[in-house]
């Protein structure tokens, strides 16, 4: 390990003195600290390495393994093993980034230091933070980490995944399930309807005599018009989404009696999935990058956080505008950063970037639909381009459907090999 | 006619104050937005809601473009004898719902 850093790291600092002599210098031994190894984490630690070997970066993440929430639905409908969502570390040290394990709990920005709970202490001359999301147990009454061992959320991939899944197993065909969709924004736009769906999948061909009840706090969601016409076509009766407008939101849970309330209604459920409202996970709010709304507003071309300047935000954690919280949107996120942060160690301005997002989502194991979007800065925020990109056509065949399904199994391989591969 | 939702207690002590709340899909065009084709949407706004307790005017409101889709509407009244409470929405195009619920209030 340590023969093949200081290689890397002469190797860095001579190629460096070849193509670009005034990189060489202090900011060459610049210390970044990344909080957080995700999406956005793990692929931001690598590039900055990647981009300049010679820099110090350390990666602090509290989970030995990373459980990955993308194809999580597929576990929950017992169609994937949860061993098939983890990944280590092994091949982002390897790259020379140093792991820290452990929770950071307090971060300095004028001092310029993140402490970790055993009180390790990391200097950093610039920090990105990729932490993701917290439940937002305040913003559902009767809601709360107990209450999440009886009505699952299900929103962080791992316990929580295997326990609705459980749920799911243990429940007697007839019985209903019971998920509630959250307001704007929270992780991944589409995954609530995914989950409905795969959800759907299992009853149908499981517990033919169960429904499930969708409670939603929007009166429109993502891919709306092509889930809504799978689910006609695949699980006629099966999904009754409730919106905004039909007195779908929930204002509070009963844990006891696994029931939601809503203003104008009670439902009690067999099984009950709460995909609560969130926030930038807490570490944000500690380093004081977090606004009212809870998340992190950043410049839309550095991803630098306009509350601390030195300190990044990428990934579900931050407002990337128009950008939704996916995975691929946390990527591409972290290669913008990784440059702009090398940018800014050498005094530089960053080039004004593209980004590029794909959902895709599955309906059943062999129907696919997908949503793309090209973003740029624009007035302070990531703006969509208008025209670039689009979602699936409403109108495609079965071959169609099935070819979106594989290309979405191979969009999980894809990226979870370039980040943890 | 529109689709109205209502929840008000199916019982009251006398003189206590309860809450009705009441949600009605509609669109809420405000008549400043250009459609597809750049021209104005027409307006279409609910103009009034009302609610009567035995046929007497307990709370009214009117309502201007600024309101979102979909109106929620929460308020309080205070029980004095059974009877029924009885909501209306009445807009633009002839628009019209009305929901009555009875009300039991209780010494
Ligand atoms: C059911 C479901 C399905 C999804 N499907 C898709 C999909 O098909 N496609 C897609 O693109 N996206 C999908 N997503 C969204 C995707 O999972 C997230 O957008 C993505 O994980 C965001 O990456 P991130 O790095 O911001 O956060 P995360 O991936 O959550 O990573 C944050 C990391 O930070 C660590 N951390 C947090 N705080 C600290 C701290 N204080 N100290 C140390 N470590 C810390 C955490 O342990 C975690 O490892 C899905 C999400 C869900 C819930």
């Amino acid at each position: 390990m340590t023969s093949r850093r200081a290689f890397l790291r002469s190797a860095g600092i001579a190629a460096g003195a070849l193509l670009a002599p005034r990189i060489v210098g202090a900011q060459d031994r610049a210390r970044v600290v990344v909080v957080g190894g995700g999406f956005a984490g793990a692929t931001c630690a690598r590039e900055l390495r990647r981009l300049n070997p010679a820099l110090s970066v350390t990666l602090v993440e509290t989970n030995p393994d990373f459980i990955a929430c993308p194809f999580s639905n597929e576990v929950i409908a017992g169609l994937r093993d949860l061993s098939q969502q983890r990944f280590g570390y092994d091949a982002v040290t390897r790259d020379g980034v140093a792991l820290a394990r452990g929770t950071a709990t307090s971060i300095d920005p004028a001092g310029r230091t993140v402490t970790l709970a055993d009180g390790t202490r990391l200097p950093f001359d610039r920090l990105v933070l990729a932490p993701g999301i917290d439940i937002n147990w305040e913003a559902l009454p009767g809601y709360s980490p107990e209450a999440a061992e009886r009505m699952p959320h299900a929103w962080k991939a791992g316990a929580q995944t295997a326990l609705l899944r459980r749920q799911l197993e243990a429940m007697d065909d007839g019985g209903v399930v019971v998920m509630s969709a959250p307001p704007n924004p929270f992780r991944c736009p589409p995954g609530p309807y995914e989950r409905a769906s795969l959800i759907a999948y299992y009853l149908k061909t499981r517990k033919p005599k169960s429904k499930l009840i969708l409670l939603d706090a929007k009166d429109a969601f993502s891919k709306q018009r092509l889930f809504q016409n799978a689910w006609a076509a695949l699980y006629p009766g099966l999904i009754e989404w409730v919106g905004l407008s039909a007195g779908g939101k929930v204002t509070a849970v009963e844990p006891a009696s696994l029931t939601f309330v809503t203003d104008f209604a009670r439902h009690g459920a067999a099984v009950a999935n709460v995909i609560a409202p969130q926030k930038a996970a807490r570490i944000a709010a500690i380093a004081g990058v977090a606004d009212r709304s809870g998340w992190c507003p950043v410049n839309p071309a550095t991803f630098e956080s306009t509350l601390q300047p030195g300190i990044h935000v990428i990934g579900d954690a931050a407002i990337m505008g128009a950008m939704p919280k996916s995975a691929f949107a946390a990527n591409a996120q972290a290669k913008v950063c990784a440059t702009a942060v090398i940018a800014r160690l050498a005094g530089h301005d960053a080039p004004e970037p593209r980004l590029i997002n794909t959902c895709y989502s599955l309906v059943a194991p062999d129907y696919g639909i997908s949503v793309a979007g090209v973003y740029r800065p624009t007035n302070g925020q990531l703006a969509d381009i208008a025209g670039a990109g689009g979602t699936s056509p409403l109108d495609a065949d079965a071959a169609f459907r099935a070819q979106e399904a594989v290309l979405a199994a191979g969009w999980f391989r894809t990226i979870t090999a370039e980040v943890f591969g | 006619m529109g689709h109205a939702l209502v929840n008000v207690p199916a019982s009251v002590k006398r003189g206590d104050a309860f809450e009705i709340k009441a949600l009605i899909a509609h669109p809420m065009e405000t008549g400043f937005r250009p459609g597809p084709n750049g021209v104005l949407l027409p307006r279409n706004i609910i103009q009034r809601f009302t609610c009567t307790y035995n046929g007497v005017e307990v709370f009214s409101l009117t309502l201007s473009p600024a309101i979102a889709a979909n109106p929620y509407i929460a308020f309080f009244t205070v029980a004095t004898e059974s009877g029924s409470l009885t909501l209306r929405w009445t807009g633009d195009k002839d628009f019209m719902a009305e929901e009555t619920v009875p009300i039991t209030v209780t010494a």
